[in-house]
């Protein structure tokens, strides 16, 4: 296997499709940028796929090409980590819709040689775990060890134990929900308005002018930022404390409107450096099928059902105490559902001054639960 | 593996293997260990997340939870065997709790304390003080225990509810006392339980 091609770092793969979508369009071609790391044993029981959340990527323990950092997950993916390259063979796509290589707006659309931008269908969370379930197929991995993801990839987890029960053997999903609430859209759809208030965004075509939103996306990232963040947290960190001025070593305030204040800055400083990462129209359709996600409607309106075919998959659920996005209710909701549905689960609120955050963050209990998680569905 | 306690090591002896199986106030997963090397299909519900950490990290089904408020999200007859070791008298409402054991459980294993040993007795007849004895370790003001019972009391109240005692064990330390006068003589007690 060392020397086939679709294995390792900055893969990608160029699927013909056609791709069925809950809105009723068919994608065709579909692209998949995605990493693997580890090696697929001889009988295929040890391939774990991640999922990343809504501004995350397939660089999930490898260098990211752009801002060079390490990859968002290293705390749980690497050398003696949880899930480990010499025992697991790792995958990590790069969801449908998103910017850095698989199908999204940026894509030139092949009917008119431009990019999709705004012409792009609209995707759903089950539209993006039937992409990668395309890409598994394209790799010869039937059964996943394990799906694993926190906060939207949370979501891609419960999709894929919904809609693929037979192909997952272990579902872990931190920090997440079984569907957006009304807060969770209404945080998005600041985001939207902020983007598409941007002259700049132009209806969605700014791909040619080289100029895109930088504005509108930095500000939704701003108010999306602060819902990651607990206000303990953000108390801790910054309290009311001013920015440094030269000559000044507490800070002054300037009677203006700079940023004053070192959240002002810290906000700022999160906003402007996503724009170099991230695509604005991007973020209107990833945020748009987080909204739509409502795992039980799909069924019926009984949460319990989707779980229906799951009695062979063992679930984890980690909900974090600060967490107020997808604050632990949420995750006790899907919990209640997966007893009435007779699945085998675990469940626990570990405790965090980080909210939602917290689960990218160096959290040492959920290291130590998704580890012997993990190892228990190995031995059985 | 350390020696399972005593009215754990009844339970773990009595419980069909293979069987279907709730532990509520399941703490580290002692005793779901051992049911599971049995071939049950072990669940639990524990409230400190110290020890659901330790049960999940064992591998075992663990859910953080209240058996106060959360055994009203599992279906009728999803287990063959509920269990309640030494949590009842911690429950605020032990008599819905038991309803609950007894509507998810075809049958449950329920285990508790004696307050009418007759050490307890002393303590309080003669010395005066909430007793602290090996059964009840803890100080009255930091007890968990909210609902003392007897030996005698549980037997009434299952009759006025119209439950079946299947069988029931009697116990002072690990040593198995008689039936009779079980009530003075035995530190704490297991019955299971039918509707």
């Amino acid at each position: 296997m060392t020397d086939d091609t679709r294995f390792g770092l900055a893969r990608s793969v160029t699927l013909a499709g056609p791709l069925r979508l809950d809105g009723g369009a068919r994608l065709s071609p579909v692209s998949v940028a995605y990493e693997t790391y580890g090696q697929l044993n001889a009988d295929g029981s040890n391939a774990i796929l991640i999922c990343h959340a809504l501004t995350g990527d397939q660089h999930v323990a490898s260098a990211h090409p752009i801002t060079g950092k390490p990859g968002w997950w290293t705390r749980m993916v690497g050398a003696g980590k949880p899930i480990d390259p010499a025992r697991h063979f790792i995958i990590c796509a790069n969801v449908l819709g998103s910017c850095l290589g698989s199908s999204g707006p940026a894509t030139i659309d092949p009917k008119t040689g431009a990019p999709y931008a705004m012409r792009f269908p609209v995707i759903t969370i089950r539209d993006m775990v039937r992409a990668q379930a395309l890409l598994l197929d394209h790799l010869g991995v039937d059964t996943l060890a394990a799906v694993v993801g926190g906060s939207m990839g949370g979501m891609q987890v419960l999709q894929w134990a919904a809609t693929y029960p037979d192909r997952v053997r272990s579902a872990v999903v931190i920090a997440s929900a079984a569907r957006h609430s009304a807060q969770n859209i209404a945080f998005h759809e600041v985001g939207r308005q902020a983007i598409m208030a941007d002259p700049k965004w132009n209806g969605g075509d700014y791909y040619a002018a080289g100029d895109p939103p930088a504005a509108g996306l930095a500000v939704a990232r701003m108010a999306a930022h602060i819902t990651y963040l607990s206000e303990a947290g953000l108390t801790e960190k910054f309290g009311r404390r001013l920015q440094k001025r030269p000559g000044k070593e507490n800070g002054a305030k300037s009677f203006g409107f700079d940023a004053d204040f070192q959240i002002e800055s810290y906000l700022r400083h999160q906003g402007i450096s996503f724009v170099d990462r991230f695509d604005a129209n991007s973020y209107l359709y990833i945020t748009r099928a987080m909204d739509y996600f409502d795992l039980a409607e799909e069924h019926g309106g009984l949460l319990a059902t989707a779980f229906a075919g799951c009695k062979q998959t063992r679930f984890c659920l980690v909900s974090f105490d600060t967490d107020w996005l997808y604050p632990t209710a949420e995750s006790r909701a899907i919990v209640h559902a997966l007893n009435a549905a007779g699945a085998p689960v675990s469940f626990m609120e570990l405790s965090s001054p980080f909210g939602h955050d917290a689960f990218l963050l160096d959290v040492p209990e959920l290291n130590r639960v998704v580890d012997g998680f993990l190892r228990a569905g190995e031995t059985r | 593996m350390s020696e399972l306690r005593p009215d754990l090591a009844i339970i773990a002896d009595h419980v069909a293997p293979a069987s279907r199986v709730l532990d509520v106030g399941c703490g580290d997963g002692e005793l779901m260990d051992v049911l599971r090397a049995r071939g049950c299909d072990a669940r639990g519900i524990e409230i400190d997340p110290r020890n659901v950490s330790l049960a999940v990290t064992r591998g075992l089904s663990v859910v953080q939870g209240d058996a106060d408020t959360d055994l009203v999200n599992y279906p009728d007859n999803a287990f063959d065997y509920a269990i309640l070791s030494q949590t009842l008298q911690t429950a605020r409402a032990p008599d819905q709790v038991l309803t609950e054991l007894l509507r998810i459980g075809r049958r449950a294993f329920v285990s508790f304390p004696n307050f009418a040993y007759w050490r307890v007795r002393l303590s309080l007849a003669w010395g005066g003080r909430m007793p602290v004895t090996p059964a009840l370790p803890v100080s009255w003001y930091e007890t968990q225990n909210i609902h003392q019972l007897t030996i005698d009391d549980f037997r009434a109240f299952v009759k006025e509810r119209g439950i079946t005692v299947e069988q029931a064990w009697f116990l002072t330390g690990a040593r198995r006392r008689g039936e009779a006068a079980a009530n003075l003589r035995a530190e704490h007690a297991v019955f299971l339980l039918r509707r």
